[in-house]
């Protein structure tokens, strides 16, 4: 019956490897993250709309208005917009991906599957969260007046993939340690809300630029998530505006950078994960 | 004969005590005490399982059972000896590990089957052999929190042993439901054996295991004791 198959080692998989081997699993799975995320939930889905609306909302009286960002930058709203769908995503990703292994307790702690699908569930159910979000934010960028090129429409993805890459690689890694030491999660969280301030979603590049000196620029520039933002509005502010704001120079090679040092960081994450894996059940 | 678990040397120990906060860990760094407090589950522990054999894993409560089935299923790592398996195992460490109870039925029977290998394909196929065989049909699209807790058993186990796994590792469900879904399990886990697929079975009733699988294997305290005909290591387990 099995003959000519060799003898394994049991729980010993490929990795990531072997989430592409079952997309069927992962696709359950990200249902029922869902079903479960929404259960008793009378909005349901809404909440997903909620939460960037509020932070568009108070972001844009307190900085656009008060601090009068608003006269500075063209069409701020969008700016604004573009900035925030990015942060969120990023920051739901990579939160609900550090928690993925622990609110999965009961199965990984008895059946063996490989338990990158649960960071990679994450990711997805977070890209289930920014579609909506980008749906309101194309509808307003066609109204400021969004003619967008192919290269511009082509960064888009650029950033929305160094993103999903970004977050899954530290959700691997944060997703390990937090099995051991549950301060992890709350040191996400720290990182997710200093990060939405250390790239340029509320204001410019350039006021960086001015104030910084030249190496802590590069550093700020080295930031991922500061090349996802960018090339988000690029895509979807810039061609709505009168085209006359600077972009940040070179663009393109801080994209792909950014796009390196996540790739970078998913394999971090993932060889520090499959050093832990092996002491997930009996730890949780 | 081809083998289907091997297992060798194989070393098993936990940390019983954690000392998770950040002020325990430095209390204790200081004062260079040990941490943890560890506990030996499984010591040298050898065994050979052929193809088509069904083996009762027996011992007392503790005495590292489903240890060692979660070893074999890959749920748990060796410290140190090595395992080797081979073909699909399917290890049912606890009836419904894999069920949500926010899930219906019918979404869990897709999830589980998922979790055990099955691909889609084989999951639509077999799914109406599965709700048949748990007898659940009417509340199949009910939320399983819904359900008593032996409905719930019953759609369990009727995932696991539709799962087609060429190795089957069974730990203490064969008690499940009522006496005749029990002899319906049964009946299914005998066909299964005389399919020629492997079996481990871990079961409290001891007369019905020994009956049911041909070998035995005793640990104590994490050691393999005995080793041989069902019914003889299932009587010198009482002898003590
Ligand atoms: N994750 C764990 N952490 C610490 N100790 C454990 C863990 N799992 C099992 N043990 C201990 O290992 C011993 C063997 O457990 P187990 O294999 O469940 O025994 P059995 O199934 O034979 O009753 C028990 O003393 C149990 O307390
Ligand atoms: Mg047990």
């Amino acid at each position: 019956m099995t003959t000519g198959a060799p003898l394994v080692a049991p729980g010993q998989g490929r990795g990531l490897l072997d989430v592409l081997d079952r997309r069927f699993l992962l696709r359950l799975i990200v249902r029922k993250e869902l079903r479960v995320r929404y259960r008793g939930s009378v909005l349901g889905m809404a909440w997903s709309y909620v939460k960037p609306a509020t932070q568009f909302a108070v972001f844009f009286v307190a900085m656009g208005l008060f601090l009068r960002l608003g006269d500075q930058i063209e069409d701020y709203a969008v700016y604004l917009f573009s900035g925030i769908v990015v942060i969120n995503f990023f920051g739901e990703g990579f939160g609900n991906a550090t928690r993925s292994i622990v609110w999965n307790a009961p199965l990984v702690r008895k059946i063996y599957l490989p338990r990158e699908l649960f960071p990679v569930a994450s990711i997805y159910v977070s890209a289930v969260h920014f579609f909506p979000q980008l749906v309101v934010l194309l509808v307003g960028t066609v109204i400021a007046g969004w003619r967008p090129s192919a290269a511009e429409l082509a960064a888009g993805v650029l950033g929305l993939v160094i993103i999903a890459t970004l977050a899954l690689g530290l959700g691997l890694l944060a997703g390990a340690i937090n099995v051991f030491y549950r301060d992890a999660e709350n040191f996400v969280d720290l990182i997710v809300m200093v990060a939405t301030w250390a790239s340029p979603i509320l204001y410019s590049w350039e006021m960086v630029r001015d104030t910084l000196p030249g190496w802590l620029f590069t550093v700020y520039q080295l930031n991922p998530i500061t090349a996802a933002v960018e090339l988000f509005h690029y895509c979807f502010w810039f061609p709505a505006t009168s085209r006359t704001a600077e972009m940040p120079p070179n663009l393109w090679m801080w994209g792909f950078v950014g796009l390196g040092i996540s790739v970078a960081v998913v394999f971090l994450g993932q060889s520090a994960f499959r050093r832990l894996e092996g002491r997930f059940a009996q730890e949780l | 004969m081809t083998t289907s678990i091997e297992i060798s040397h194989v070393q098993k120990r936990f940390t019983l005590r954690h000392n998770r906060s950040l002020k325990e860990l430095a209390v204790a760094l200081v004062r260079g005490k040990d941490l943890s407090d560890t506990f030996l589950a499984l010591d040298d522990v050898s065994l050979t399982v052929q193809e088509g054999e069904t083996v009762a894993l027996l011992g007392f409560n503790g005495s590292g059972k489903s240890t060692l089935l979660k070893l074999i299923s890959g749920v748990l790592q060796p410290d140190s000896g090595t395992i080797g398996t081979r073909g699909r195992v399917a290890g049912l460490i606890e009836v419904g590990a894999g069920f949500h109870p926010d899930l219906t039925g019918r979404e869990n029977v897709l999830l589980n089957g998922a979790i055990l290998g099955m691909s889609e394909k084989q999951v639509q196929q077999r799914f109406d052999d599965i709700v048949a065989f748990s007898e659940i049909e009417k509340f199949i699209d009910t939320e399983v929190k819904f359900y008593s807790s032996g409905m719930f058993l019953r759609l369990a186990f009727a995932v696991a042993v539709h799962s087609d796994p060429e190795v089957f590792l069974i730990d203490e469900i064969l008690a499940v439901g009522d006496e005749p879904f029990q002899r319906k399990c049964l009946d299914r886990v005998r066909q299964l054996r005389d399919e020629g697929r492997t079996l481990v079975i871990v079961s409290h009733d001891l007369d019905m295991v020994a009956d049911l699988c041909d070998r035995g294997v005793l640990l104590e305290k994490g050691v393999v004791i005995a080793d041989g005909e069902s019914h003889s290591v299932v009587e010198k387990m009482r002898q003590g």
